[in-house]
């Protein structure tokens, strides 16, 4: 990876802030901003999960958010297609806007949100239900074919994109569960795809996979971005650096540094997000 | 000495020989702090040799507790004079019984007499050696094993897996006792069956349209006739078993999804416990408020929009079965619907479903086996059901598929045939335990068409 920092970077020591103050370091926009979350915070209770976070999201990119367990990544990603609500003690505050509408509206129906803003979780978890009923199921309640021709399309399409109609094409009546995990999981990122949304949250993807199936996993995600934005988190440094353009470091529910995924990798200007990523936390 | 003095004994050596095994094995090795010298822990060298004081031991008291009575009567027989030995079985079975009653100082039905006064003590005196025998007998073996195990303690003794054994040995006899206990049950009402179907035909019994148990003492007696068909009967379980269930299974049903989908926290902590007080009272009570307070309200209601309804009625019967069975199907639906991975719900909520749909669509459907196996097993409760029936159906058998007429149950005839004096070779008593044979063999198919329909489908998760 090449940094042009220009001369002065090689013969200066970078002053790193060592001290966890609540401001966020490196650079919090993006070129084409899609969603733009300000100054959100999230209690559970009494709880300060998440704390006056800000962060642009852009079209076409993928940001990845890293850091130690509990620091709030999850938590965060869960704002944006309000999954939080789900959670009786969860209270949300700031503002989320996707493509410039608060989505903490009083008029926003988080069913319609979450429509637009799809998820995949940790691990894999296709319904109990055939190959063909998993992904046929989001255009299905949201009535996005006419005719069970149109939905073949859609479900067809949406394997294909997920890379996975070569395997399943000749077993579409199987039951969901019968794949391996990380063609389930790509099941389930055509399944969420299906719904044709315009951002796709991913909690730790791979987590639950072996290299092969998080390798097809991650080259998807270069394909997806296209034309989705996609959040990801993860907790593996490689995947975020192979994989995101901007990385977005969590730490005890402060967002302490954003920036390109070079920038961070190689010159990051937090003390915490160089102990994290060079392994000495997390 | 009395038994239970002595087997109060056994367990003082018992105990004692656990302190002695114990110690014998820290003193082999040279005391506490020496322990990893040994295979097991020091306590597995007491429980061995405890082990070895009390099992011989108690087996011995068993057996002897078992053939005991044979010997000395066989020995009192053997004593009476030449002109009793001649008698019939019967005779001497009730000799004995005389004898016995005599020495235990109960009131017995003949004349005592001096044979029977001598027999009675020599009884006594029997009895009295044959204790004593067996205390020491028992005192000795215990004695004996124990010594012969507390010697066989040795830095190498696998203690630890022989006491492990034996405990696993216990563990198989404790689960064994319930599965023996219903084949002893099996077997007693089906022997008993088997007689009725003797005196009547089983296709009189499964096909029969009318259900009159009754014999006839004289021949040319009214009614001299009985009739066991037993189809009223089970159309009168299912007529109310059915009215049960459409009240339990939508009322139960969404009671769980509600509590497990929508109540808050606070609500489902109040009203899960009020469910499980309405499944803790006694059949008796819901059956004189079946009675009492249903019954009538029935008939008022029926007669006010111009029905016939008897008073007691297979509605107000049903209807208060299938209150009883709400928590049993609310209960059950709810753990199906929460061993659902929340993962599902994460899932459909995150594609854009609403709560009804994700409930619908993905988690009914997947909770579905487990809901359904609970049904089937709500049904074989209600068919069961006794008191409820008895109080508020009715004994009339009439085959009719009409709720508000009195009906009759399979376990309420069950009830009304083996309440009062009974003799137990007629086809009336016997009918008892035919009738109690089907509802076994049903329940049975029903429970286990549940179990596994739960068992089967549990496996697709995870």
């Amino acid at each position: 990876m090449v940094i042009s920092t220009g001369m002065s970077a090689v013969t200066e020591i970078p002053e790193r802030k060592a001290e966890l103050t609540g401001e966020t370091v490196g650079n919090i926009r993006s070129d084409h901003p899609f969603m733009v979350a300000e100054d959100v915070n999230v209690y559970y209770g009494d709880n300060h999960a998440i704390q006056h976070v800000s962060l642009e999201i852009g079209k076409k990119e993928v940001i990845a958010l890293i850091g130690p367990s509990g620091c709030g990544k999850s938590t965060f990603l869960r704002c944006l297609n309000r999954m939080n609500d789900t959670i009786e003690t969860a209270r949300v505050t700031g503002n989320i806007t996707l493509d410039g509408k608060d989505i903490y509206r009083k008029e926003q129906d988080p069913v319609a949100l979450r429509a637009r803003v799809g998820m995949v979780f940790q691990k894999p978890n296709p319904f109990p239900k055939s190959i063909y009923d998993n992904v046929a199921y989001g255009p299905r309640i949201h009535g996005l074919a006419a005719d069970r021709a149109e939905l073949d399309n859609i479900v067809h399409s949406s394997l294909e994109r997920a890379g996975l109609i070569n395997e399943v094409k000749d077993r579409l009546d199987e039951p969901g569960t019968s794949l391996s995990g990380g063609q389930q999981q790509r099941l389930c990122i055509a399944r969420t795809i299906a719904v044709n949304p315009e951002v796709i949250l991913m909690d730790e993807p791979c987590s639950a996979l072996d290299p092969i199936a998080t390798a097809r996993i991650e080259d998807l995600m270069d394909e997806l971005c296209e034309d989705y934005a996609i959040v990801i988190v993860t907790h593996s440094m490689q995947q975020a650096a192979r994989v995101s353009k901007r990385v977005a470091y969590f730490h005890l529910g402060l967002l302490v540094e954003v920036d390109e995924t070079d920038k961070i990798f190689t010159n990051p200007q937090h003390k915490l997000t160089e102990d994290y990523i060079t392994g000495r936390i997390g | 000495m009395q038994s239970t003095t002595l087997i109060l004994l056994l367990g003082l050596m018992a105990v004692t020989a656990f302190y002695l095994g114990r110690g014998r094995s820290l003193s082999l090795v040279g005391g506490h702090g020496h322990g990893l010298a040994l295979h097991s822990l020091p306590g597995y060298y007491g429980y061995y040799v405890a082990i070895w004081v009390a099992l011989p031991a108690l087996g011995l008291l068993l057996l002897w507790v078992l053939i005991e009575p044979r010997i000395v009567v066989a020995l009192v027989v053997n004593g009476l004079p030449e002109s009793y030995q001649s008698l019939s079985v019967g005779e001497l079975n009730l000799l004995v019984n005389n004898i016995q009653n005599l020495a235990a100082g109960d009131v017995i039905s003949v004349d005592v007499d001096e044979v029977l006064q001598n027999a009675a003590s020599q009884f006594t005196s029997y009895l009295e050696k044959s204790r004593q025998i067996l205390a020491v007998l028992a005192v000795g073996v215990a004695g004996l094993a124990g010594s012969f195990a507390w010697r066989r303690i040795h830095p190498d003794l696998r203690a630890r897996n022989r006491v492990e054994r034996v405990v696993r040995w216990f563990l198989i006899a404790a689960s064994s006792i319930a599965i023996f206990t219903t084949v002893g049950i099996v077997l007693s009402v089906l022997f008993e069956a088997i007689r009725f179907f003797q005196e009547v035909p089983v296709t009189d019994f499964l096909f029969g349209l009318n259900w009159s148990p009754q014999t006839a003492i004289r021949a040319d007696q009214v009614g001299s006739s009985g009739s066991f068909g037993a189809v009223p009967l089970f159309a009168g379980t299912m007529l109310i078993t059915a009215i049960a269930m459409v009240v339990a299974v939508p009322v139960g049903l969404m009671t769980a999804i509600y509590l497990a989908e929508y109540s808050s926290t606070r609500i489902r902590g109040i009203a899960k416990p009020l469910l499980e007080i309405l499944a803790g009272i006694p059949t008796v009570v819901y059956g004189f408020f079946a009675a009492l307070t249903v019954a009538p309200w029935v008939r008022r209601a029926g007669e006010a929009v111009g029905f016939e309804v008897a008073s007691e009625s297979a509605l107000a019967a049903g209807l208060v079965m299938g209150i009883m069975i709400i928590p049993l199907v609310s209960s059950l639906s709810d753990d199906a619907i929460n061993a659902v991975p929340s993962a599902m719900r994460d899932g459909a909520l995150g594609l854009g479903s609403t709560r009804s749909e994700t409930m619908t669509k993905v988690i009914l459907p997947a909770a579905l086996p487990g809901i359904v196996g609970g049904i089937l097993l709500a049904v074989s409760r209600a068919i069961g059901e006794t008191m409820i029936v008895v109080m508020a159906a009715g004994l009339a058998a009439n085959l009719t598929a009409n709720p508000f007429e009195a009906v009759t149950t399979v376990t309420v005839q069950i009830v009304t045939l083996l309440v009062g004096d009974q003799e137990f070779d007629s086809a009336k008593t016997l009918a008892a335990f035919a009738l109690g044979l089907m509802l076994f063999v049903v329940t049975l198919f029903l429970n286990i068409i549940g179990l596994s329909v739960v068992r089967k489908y549990r496996e697709q998760y995870d």
